[in-house]
């Protein structure tokens, strides 16, 4: 029998820590939808989401109200569409297919769907070289879909090729986009190591090794986490890891239970669980909090590096335990925007960009949710690529860049996105030149340590 | 059995069991265990009701009680047990 204390523990999590379900992410197959007539392809996209995602939301809303617990956000990851309108011959762009995933997702009541993306960490294919020369207007004349390209794996190397263009792409998308905060940089993620069954925006696409149709579910929950670190303040590492991993067990516990009843109730199966803290702007929802509470004054403080790799680690450790499947990203994430003591952390000039780097190396993403001055060249945001992708690469592990490059404005000031993306303060970037690095095309190798067979 | 728990916080005052348990029974739910402690005016109640045989949906039981709670002024909330379980028993 669950005691008195126990319900009143799981309830103040939800009511006074922000425990929540981050989001439960639908994962579709758009293989079957191949077609050599672009149109035709868009009819059966549009009808097999919309076939399948037709309860989603009411489900995610039901589970929410049935277990009192907040499920955020209702999400619908896609095949990437490099890879299932490869047969659509006759056609230069691949936008109106971006706007049939917008139209379907806002029929379906969704409030993103990823996987306008293409994987071309070895090379390009015809069809990845129109998807990703479509992204800037995809974005601009969408609001609910997210793109996302892989330019390089610990397997295969870094496709530089791909890193120059990605560059000119996030410039040409922040041009497009300037009259809104050139919010399309903040729906498109580039990755090395990008996983399959990502769950979280704006990186998720549905992988060609999965099942037709899946449930991913992304936890979160830095508020409790946070909570619970307050009762060892001054306790040793020990204590603080085993607090850290007994609640991630806890959080981990309650995405499990609401995954498995999602995909009973929708008949889909089950994916992965993510295990992510990932934060929003609202107080008390913050990575950039935990790091306080273990003892650094400011995110970026000397020490916060170790700080995230050990709340990485045990977040991991304590949620691999309470959950069949554990996939997608799993980690903590550190947007800056998304984050309002990364901000603060920020504005105070605590938080660099070679910073942020630093951390990415132990943590579970990238450069994620960074604005940057409008007049950063697309050479040196290849060049910040370059360096976050073979981070990943070396590291065997996922690394992604969000970067904003907000045009007409400077650093110190700031850019407001509004809602879950939150708003930042525009950082220094390092103005010394990568031009020439960049410009040589071609491909990084793959490192050594990754021939293991 | 489907079971399912229902947890009450508020400023105390007279009738808040009493009309929480004239929803529960209306709908033929029964209450399995009741604990309840006042601290410092504030009234918190935690019950445990069978929900097996309710004759109303889980939403509409949802419902009726928040109304009752927007009526009392105090936070009432119903939640199957299983989170509980999940949360607290490997």
């Amino acid at each position: 029998m669950i005691t008195r204390n126990e319900i009143l523990e799981t309830n103040s999590m939800i009511s006074e820590m922000n425990l929540d379900v981050r989001t439960i992410t639908m994962g579709i197959s758009l293989l079957d939808c191949a077609d050599p007539d672009i149109e035709r392809f868009n009819e059966k996209v549009y009808k097999k989401i919309t076939t399948y995602a037709k309860d989603l939301v009411q489900v995610g809303d039901a589970l929410a109200r049935e277990y009192g617990i907040p499920v955020v956000n209702k999400r619908i990851s896609v095949t990437p569409i490099a890879i299932a309108a490869a047969g659509c011959k006759n056609a230069d762009s691949y936008v109106s297919i971006a706007k049939t995933l917008d139209q379907a997702a806002k029929d379906v009541g969704v409030n993103f769907i990823g996987g306008f993306s293409a994987l071309v960490q070895k090379g390009y294919t015809e069809s990845d070289r129109k998807l990703i020369a479509s992204i800037p207007e995809a974005l601009a004349q969408t609001d609910c879909v997210c793109s996302s390209v892989n330019v390089g794996t610990s397997r295969n190397g870094l496709n530089m090729d791909a890193v120059k263009e990605m560059g000119e792409i996030i410039r040409k998308t922040a041009e497009l986009t300037k009259d809104r905060e050139c919010i399309g940089c903040a729906k498109l993620v580039v990755f090395c190591n990008a996983v399959e069954d990502n769950p979280f925006m704006a990186g998720a696409f549905h992988g060609v090794g999965e099942a037709d149709c899946c449930i991913n579910v992304g936890i979160s929950g830095p508020g409790v986490v946070k909570k619970a670190l307050e009762e060892v303040r001054d306790a040793d590492f020990e204590t603080l890891c085993e607090t850290v991993k007994r609640t991630a067990f806890k959080i981990t516990r309650v995405g499990q239970l609401i995954a498995q009843e999602a995909s009973k109730r929708l008949n889909v199966p089950f994916g992965i669980i993510d295990l992510s803290l990932a934060p929003t702007p609202a107080v008390g929802d913050s990575i950039a909090e935990i790091f306080q509470e273990m003892g650094l004054e400011e995110a970026g403080a000397p020490g916060t590096t170790a700080a995230l790799a050990l709340l990485n680690d045990n977040v991991k450790k304590g949620g691999v335990m309470a959950s069949s499947y554990v996939g997608g990203l799993s980690g903590a994430f550190i947007p800056v925007s998304e984050d309002h003591g990364m901000i603060d952390a920020c504005e105070k000039g605590a938080l660099t960009l070679e910073k942020l780097e630093a951390m990415t190396c132990v943590c579970s993403v990238g450069l994620d949710m960074i604005a940057l001055p409008g007049d950063t060249s697309a050479a040196t945001l290849s060049g910040i690529i370059a360096d976050e992708a073979a981070i990943g690469m070396v590291n065997h592990k996922t690394t992604a860049v969000r970067l904003i490059p907000v045009i007409g404005r400077k650093e110190g000031d700031s850019v407001e996105f509004g809602g879950l993306l939150g708003y930042a303060p525009i950082i220094s970037v390092n103005r010394f030149g990568c031009e020439k690095f960049v410009a040589r095309g071609g491909r990084i190798p793959a490192p050594i340590h990754s021939f293991k067979n | 059995m489907k079971k399912a728990v229902i947890t009450v916080l508020g400023l105390d005052k007279v009738g808040i069991t009493a009309k929480i348990c004239t929803v529960l029974a209306e709908t033929n739910i029964n209450i399995l265990d009741i604990s309840q402690t006042v601290v410092g005016g504030y009234f918190n109640m935690v019950m445990v009701v069978d929900i097996t045989e309710a004759k109303d949906t889980f939403e509409t039981t949802a419902d009726k009680l928040n109304a009752v709670g927007e009526e009392l002024g105090m936070k009432i909330k119903i939640q199957h047990t299983e989170i509980f379980d999940a949360m607290h028993r490997i």
